[in-house]
């Protein structure tokens, strides 16, 4: 026989002692690569792109610009095109996503990003279209934005719509300049009061105080609802709005909201309603059937445009008949055959609609309506009541499954939407904290759920799993928070307390990072 | 239906294990008379193939910067080129589909681009420090007179009347509802403003712009210490942030704060967005920047990484007295933009300015020559305003007729300006050949003939 | 020797002659955690009683730090911009946050002494 002399072991027996965490001469530890600043791998003179000559008719800087030439280095790091794929597949393996696992952060909405909407947004006729060109050369962009803006007005029952709002944060502030506007209109000056319940979302006071409203706080229930008996005694000829999130931040449909709506309106203000967690409500219920005057969407959580480690979002407004008047420019014109994009207030002349200003240069985040329209048009009608339900579903899911191992904010018995809180009370006195347990559960392989909000519970843990994550992944996820509530119980607290292990880096010091700010990487 | 994972007998299963035989069970806190049965003028789902061919047929209507004969479209949004190592690495799964970087042993992936981009911001412009992005650069600019206000305790802001029209009108809603007072200046289309004279002891912020809206450069050292002598503050936005290859950055000039539309590099035109807007200020300022900030740290085992930092300035925390209402920045933009610098490095920037001027130049040469065609601005970087013998609005409308988008008519942002009837903006970027620059001298000389 | 009074919103403040030297005190140092940035005002300012004198950030919570009484700020402890984590060591003494120059000395007759305010701290917990 012919003897292969070079085999090598394709068993890995046992390791003779264990290494334990002696660390590696490179400092990297497998796949987990330490990746050094840009600043500290690149150079001033090294460049990744190849770009044409300059003709030979161009003049130096000096000549061109004069006192305004760049004389100085600016000091920014290039790398080699291989060199940046290397930089940022890099970094990009320290970061969890949806497409590695479960996400579920309440009121975040981290669903599946379908990867359609990516293709659609980059076809040339949408991406390489400027906000300035003629209108008679964008007829399709004005089409999709038609097209959007007839789902979003029928799912939600409303009359108008301004699709410019950058986010939801954005399009909060859209809505309640319109209404600050409706009352300027009307010359209702002396309304400078916004209600507020005390269970709301910090975006809630901090717009209502940019657009130069006072803030009057409605004491909310332990589920964090409103009733319509603190509103009416909350209310004067002094208000001209409240802000509402329904269903609110800890998961619950506001239950009189058709009554606090009516109050609202017969006391001449105007009802907002965050739609930050309209995915729970999408095909089953339209505000505008509730007595919203106002909401915004968050394309990126509803319609699932993608977060991309913390925008761009996108938050068109829908308005009602008593407020569609107000709407900024720019705003769609129905004209014939086609619409038309209104860009001026000047251009509708005096009559019916009193475009209040403009919120941001352009039209808006049209790469998101491209993306939120390829998945609306994907799920139809039927699938986005179908994924209302399936996420509501998935809430209670959890919700029944985790009751009888974690504390229920609101009790066993109470019902949640798309998304189920917990407090900290079955942590009392174990030495595990709120905390503590978010860590341990990033060493499991989950990214942790909202903690510490929303405010009105102690120690929240906000659970919104979506309806992306199928029952195996749902049953997976309850399995190991059992486990690890079965750990807390039996006091083995220093998986938690000292979580996260396995990750990049541990837990971060954030006193340090606040006290001495640095901010930016500098040249020793 | 493809995205949602559960089958009719999963869903059987989990509302048992919930104790409800029906999902409205589950929604019993909505008014029995609100739920709806069904939503009559919609669609129903579709497939990838039909969505495709539906959207696909919508974006054949338009005219794209590609299929043009020529395209010289500017005014705050420009067509350049972004390396196809750009969207491929933005389109991976842990930069796309990763949220707001909360939770930082498992988001130093994003964090530390975020560091890195605050850096590059902060060279470019020329200024201490820079935060992780804002919507973009209109809405920055009414965030930084926001800013200038909370700064100096005073309450006016003087706007330059070649400010881009658009980040005017959104400084001037902002201003209205916040109830800050604004002076409006008139465009100068010649360039040669006044603004010293008018900054008195209420004045909180002077807003320049350059190059400015009608693409002329300014020096404003002279500006920025006028502005400090009665202790306020000069903002200098910059909308095409490639010109900060070749020109001096505003923080050379003295400015307090510069924002800036960073679309040109990383991001598409999108017909208007999403763009990343770019905020960048002096250190003793930080605890005034709205904005999400990272910052340097060590973590439990002493090794160097990075966390969100200062967010006690936030709205989720400060309420009413948040410095801003802000929550999202602009992440995945700010992530192309830093990717796109990365790749040209210092010496790739300046030399794509370099080619932006040269072309720029070589254009506006060819344009000047036609009969009824007056060259306005004597020093730009890539884009220069022409008057013509009509108005532009016109002009620019026949020219697309024959694929050729020839630019801005000044108009269109200046309604009832009549100065500003003949008057046509025109961008060159480094994807401008020859031969279409002929196309447009061609075409518009015949049009004014 | 001055005599140091006390707030239900956790401030001290130690009264030599007309001046008022105020601070938080080491309980609500505690309950806040690690004190990363002290907002002070500027010299000159008047506070009227009960009003926002400044504002004192953890990294997850801003508070702010009401005028126990009204008065003139005359002096501002600039150690503590450099130093923020001096609150966390020596709330009640190196930590002060302003002098005031008192502008109403009957309005101290509403503040605790030191048993009553642990008192008060005992019965709040």
């Amino acid at each position: 026989m012919s003897m292969n002399r070079q085999g090598r072991k394709t068993q890995p027996g046992t390791p003779e002692e264990s290494l334990g965490d002696q660390p590696t001469h490179s400092g990297n530890r497998g796949l987990l690569i330490e990746e050094p600043l840009l600043f500290e791998l690149g150079d001033t003179q090294t460049t990744g792109v190849d770009l044409p000559d300059l003709p030979e008719s161009a003049h130096d800087n000096e000549t061109r610009f004069g006192d305004l030439a760049r004389r100085e280095p600016i000091g920014l790091a290039g790398l080699s095109e291989p060199e940046t794929l290397r930089h940022y597949v890099r970094l990009s393996q320290k970061n969890y996503s949806i497409d590695t696992g479960i996400y579920p952060l309440g009121s975040c909405t981290m669903k599946h990003n379908p990867r359609l909407n990516e293709n659609m947004a980059r076809l040339p006729g949408f991406m390489d279209i400027h906000p300035l060109q003629p209108q008679s050369t964008v007829r399709g962009a004005i089409e999709l934005m038609d097209e959007l803006a007839h789902w979003l007005l029928e799912l939600t029952n409303m009359k108008a719509i301004a699709l410019s709002p950058k986010a939801g944060a954005h399009g909060e502030l859209c809505g309640m300049m319109a209404i600050k506007a409706a009352h300027e209109h009307a010359g209702h000056d002396q309304r400078n009061i916004v209600l507020v319940p005390d269970s709301a979302h910090g975006t809630n006071p901090a717009t209502a105080a940019l657009v130069g409203y006072r803030v009057r706080s409605v004491p909310a229930q332990k589920d964090g609802t409103v009733t319509a008996q603190s509103v009416k005694e909350a209310l004067g000829d002094d208000v001209a709005a409240i802000m509402l999130t329904n269903p609110n931040t800890g998961g619950v449909f506001e239950r009189e909201i058709v009554e606090i709506a009516e109050l609202i309106h017969e006391a001449g203000a105007f009802f907002y309603c965050d739609g930050a967690n309209f995915n729970a409500i999408a095909g089953k219920v339209r505000p505008g059937d509730l007595g919203v005057d106002a909401m915004h969407f968050n394309l990126h959580k509803t319609f699932s445009t993608p977060h991309g480690g913390g925008g761009p979002g996108s938050g068109p407004v829908v308005l009602s008949e008593r407020l569609a008047a107000f709407a900024p420019v720019p705003f769609l014109l129905h004209d014939g055959e086609d619409s038309r994009l209104i860009e001026n207030a000047g251009d509708v002349g005096a009559g019916k609609l009193h475009p209040f200003g403009r919120m941001t240069a352009f039209h808006g985040q049209f790469g998101m309506f491209t993306r939120a329209m390829s998945y609306m048009m994907s799920h139809g009608a039927d699938g986005l009541r179908q994924a209302s339900e399936d996420a509501v579903l998935n809430a209670n899911y959890i919700r029944a499954s985790l009751s009888e191992h974690m504390s229920l904010a609101f009790g066993e018995d109470h019902i949640c939407m798309h998304e189920v809180l917990f407090d900290d009370e079955f942590l009392r006195d174990t030495g595990v904290t709120t905390l503590d347990l978010a860590k341990a559960m990033i060493d499991e392989g989950f990214h942790p759920m909202t903690v510490y909000f929303p405010l009105i519970v102690h120690g929240a843990m906000l659970i919104e799993p979506t309806e992306s994550e199928s029952k195996a992944s749902l049953d997976q996820f309850i399995e190991v928070m059992i486990a690890l509530t079965r750990d807390i119980r039996e006091g083995r607290s220093e998986v938690f307390t000292a979580a996260p292990r396995f990750t990049p880096r541990r837990r971060l010091d954030e006193t340090g990072a606040a006290r001495k700010p640095v901010l930016r990487w500098s040249p020793e | 239906m493809r995205y949602l994972p559960l089958s009719k007998q999963d869903r059987r299963d989990m509302l048992a294990k919930v104790g409800v035989e029906h999902i409205d069970e589950l929604f019993a806190d909505v008014p029995k008379d609100k739920l709806l049965s069904d939503l009559p003028e919609l669609p129903l789902h579709a497939g990838e193939m039909e969505v495709e061919q539906r959207l696909s047929r919508m974006a054949a209507r338009n005219l794209s910067a590609g299929e043009a004969r020529g395209f010289f479209v500017g005014a705050g949004a420009y067509w350049h080129h972004v390396p196809a190592t750009v969207d491929h690495l933005i389109r991976r799964s842990e930069f796309l589909t990763a949220y707001t970087p909360y939770q930082p042993e498992i988001s130093q992936g994003t964090l530390q681009v975020l560091f890195e981009f605050q850096t590059q911001v902060a060279l470019l412009t020329g200024m201490e420090v820079a935060n992780a992005s804002m919507y973009d650069g209109s809405t920055a600019t009414a965030e930084a007179v926001l800013m200038a206000r909370r700064v100096t305790r005073r309450n006016k802001a003087i706007l330059s009347g070649n400010l881009h029209p658009h980040y005017r009108d959104v400084v001037q809603n902002m201003a209205h509802f916040s109830g800050g007072d604004l002076v409006l200046c008139d465009p100068a289309f010649d360039g040669a403003e006044e603004l010293a004279a008018q900054i008195d002891d209420e004045t909180a912020c002077v807003v320049v712009q350059t190059p400015d809206f009608f693409g002329h450069l300014h020096e404003y050292s002279e500006l920025a210490k006028a502005a400090h002598d009665k202790k306020a503050l000069l903002i200098v936005v910059v909308t095409e942030i490639v010109s900060l290859g070749a020109l001096k950055s505003p923080g050379e000039m003295g400015a307090d704060i510069v924002v800036c539309e960073g679309q040109s590099l990383g991001c598409g035109l999108d017909f208007g967005g999403p763009y990343v807007g770019l905020f960048a200020t002096r250190q003793k300022y930080i605890r005034q920047m709205p904005g999400r900030l990272c910052g340097r740290t060590v973590d439990a085992d002493g090794k160097s990484g990075f966390v969100l930092t200062l967010s006690t300035r936030e709205q989720h925390i400060r309420r009413e007295k948040a410095t801003s209402n802000i929550c999202t920045n602009s992440g995945l933009m700010a992530l192309a933009f830093s990717i796109h610098l990365t790749l040209l490095g210092e010496k790739g920037l300046r030399h794509l300015a370099d080619l932006n001027h040269a072309n720029a130049a070589r254009l506006a040469e060819k344009l000047a020559d036609i009969k009824g065609v007056e060259l306005l601005t004597r020093r730009f970087f890539n884009e220069f305003t022409l008057k013509l013998s009509r108005p532009a609005g016109a002009v620019v409308d026949v020219l697309a007729e024959h694929k050729i988008l020839a630019g801005v008519p000044v108009s269109r942002l200046l309604p009832g300006e009549k100065e500003a009837e003949n008057l046509l903006l025109v961008a060159a970027t480094e994807r401008v050949s020859e031969r279409q620059m002929d196309q447009l001298a061609r075409a518009l000389k015949e049009e004014l003939a | 020797m001055s005599q140091i009074y006390y707030t239900t919103d956790h401030e001290w403040i130690a009264v030599d002659g007309d001046t008022g030297t105020i601070g938080i005190t080491d309980h609500a140092q505690k309950q806040l955690g690690d004190i990363v940035f002290v907002e002070l005002p500027e010299k000159g300012l008047e506070v009227a009683k009960g009003e926002e004198a400044c504002v004192v950030e953890s990294v997850k919570a801003a508070s702010e730090v009401y005028a126990p009484v009204s008065g003139e700020v005359i002096e501002t402890n600039d150690a503590l911009a450099e130093n923020s984590a001096l609150v966390n060591e020596d709330a009640e003494g190196a930590a002060w946050f302003v002098k005031i120059q008192l502008t109403n000395r009957s309005e101290l007759d509403d503040l605790m002494d030191k048993a009553a305010y642990d008192a008060f701290v005992e019965n709040e917990g």
